[in-house]
């Protein structure tokens, strides 16, 4: 944590115009456990990212079309219920029918290893499963997510 | 891609939601797109909903939502949540109580973060509001950020402003303050259920009563509401409706532009200038050495201010940077 001062002089810095990151994290389907995204949201926030969160029971139309509202360069998702198999692949595909395709979407939760491969081949760039470190994920998303021109 | 002003127009979610972003991150091409864009704009009904953080402005927006989809309205909300002084980072979190009109074709909802803009407002406001508009919104409610007491900046942006107030904070002393209780056009006294929402309304009442009124002006209803149910929201409904009609009169219409003009140019040119002083600073390689130079009291800010302004204005009259006039002098 950087001193009172030092932040102090962060903030009297005039902020340039410029594009700022946007992300959606959401909960798709039916779990209520929104804990973890929550410290992934706050995680975020603290790194710089503008996160807009929708909060519990997202349908995946629910999320695309907020992700096509707000105009978001990423999308993580949270998901807990075991239906990560049917709901990941159906937010990537109703991307790409939207020609959003160029949204990255994450994603965590208690996924089984052998079906991490398989979402990554329907689009899902990247699975973190329990006890990641917060700020590999952090890391990630800085590198990966990257403002639309 | 770029944005096409008749996809916007013509209500393009897409095309809209990607202006509104350029507008937010300032890119310049967007800016263009609207200067043309403005003419088409002023056709939408514009609310604005402000009060304290947790009085329950989203779940009331929600809830409005919900009667005037009931009525055929095509329905626009901006939602305003603070950014980090500190990372720049922040979380919008105001579409967490407005999940059901989350695929209604005709709710478009915009999260917008401060950046560290004062006010209750983002600095894009005014342009995103204005896009709403342009693509076809009959009405526009726009949440503040939560509210203290002088975030006050709304009120020249809406036709009618929701002053959201709940129970039990702070005894009447705090009602006869000056500040935000001064521009409700309707005092929502929100989460009614609660023990002393009585007591705070008839506070509220007291204070209105006490501004001299005269015949014809517009005098501010306090209503009791339970956004999470739905009391109390057709009566607030019928009060919005009220306001409209006293607005849209004549003698009110003109006033009501007359002054969201001015807070448009004036919050234009504010901004303008203050980047224009700041980018000619920073290219002179000026920004840096002069803070450290104030910071040491070498100088005062006061006087180093008045030569930067000096300075700019000087610098526009002569037209020493004006691409467009010299161009129509060249024609």
């Amino acid at each position: 944590m950087a001193s009172a001062l030092a932040r102090s002089r962060e903030t009297t810095k005039e902020r340039k115009p410029g594009r700022k990151v946007r992300i959606l994290i959401g909960k798709p389907g039916l779990d209520g456990h929104d804990r973890g995204a929550k410290i992934i949201a706050r995680a975020l926030r603290d790194a710089g990212f503008e996160i807009i969160y929708t909060g519990l029971h997202q349908t995946p139309e629910m999320i695309v079309s907020a992700a096509a509202q707000e105009d978001v360069d990423g999308i993580g998702l949270s998901i807990l219920s075991g239906a990560h198999n049917y709901l990941l692949p159906r937010i990537v595909e109703m991307l790409r029918e939207k020609k959003m395709g160029n949204v990255v979407v994450f994603g965590g939760g208690i996924i089984p290893d052998e079906d991490i491969p398989k979402l990554k081949r329907k689009g899902v760039d990247r699975m973190f499963t329990p006890g990641t470190p917060l700020q590999e994920i952090v890391e990630y998303v800085r590198e990966r997510v990257k403002p639309r021109k | 891609m770029a944005v096409s002003l008749k996809d916007v127009l013509g209500g393009d979610v897409r095309s809209a939601a990607r202006l509104m972003r350029d507008l937010d991150d300032e890119i310049p091409a967007a800016n263009r797109l609207l200067k043309r864009l403005y003419k088409h704009t002023g056709r939408a009904y514009i609310v604005g909903i402000t009060g304290a953080p947790g009085s329950g402005k989203s779940t009331l927006v929600d809830t409005l939502t919900d009667h005037l989809r009931g009525q055929g309205k095509n329905v626009g909300i901006v939602a305003i949540d603070p950014t980090s002084p500190f990372t720049g980072g922040a979380i919008l979190g105001d579409r967490i109580r407005m999940q059901k009109h989350a695929i209604d074709d005709k709710v478009f909802i915009r999260s917008l973060a401060t950046r560290g803009h004062l006010g209750g407002l983002s600095k894009s406001t005014i342009d995103i509001v204005n896009v709403m508009d342009a693509m076809g919104k009959d009405i526009i409610l726009i949440e503040t950020v939560g509210v203290g007491q002088d975030e006050v900046e709304i009120v020249k942006v809406a036709h009618t402003n929701l002053v959201v107030v709940v129970p039990g904070l702070g005894d009447d002393i705090q009602a006869i303050k000056a500040g935000i209780l001064e521009i409700a056009d309707i005092f929502v006294v929100n989460k009614s259920d609660r023990e002393g929402a009585d007591k705070t309304r008839r506070e509220l009442e007291t204070m209105v009563a006490m501004n001299e009124y005269r015949k014809g002006d517009w005098v501010p209803p306090v209503l009791p509401a339970v956004a999470q149910t739905g009391a109390g929201v057709a009566e607030l409904m019928e009060a919005i409706e009220g306001h409209r009609k006293f607005i849209y009169l004549e003698e009110n219409l003109g006033q009501y532009q007359a002054g969201k003009a001015r807070v448009e140019l004036l919050e234009i040119l504010k901004k303008k200038l203050v980047e224009k002083a700041v980018d000619d600073l920073e290219r002179h390689g000026l920004l840096e050495p002069i803070i450290e130079e104030i910071a040491r009291k070498k100088t005062d800010p006061y006087s180093i201010v008045e030569k930067v302004v000096d300075h700019s204005f000087a610098f526009h009259l002569i037209g020493g940077n004006d691409r467009t006039g010299s161009k129509r002098k060249k024609t």
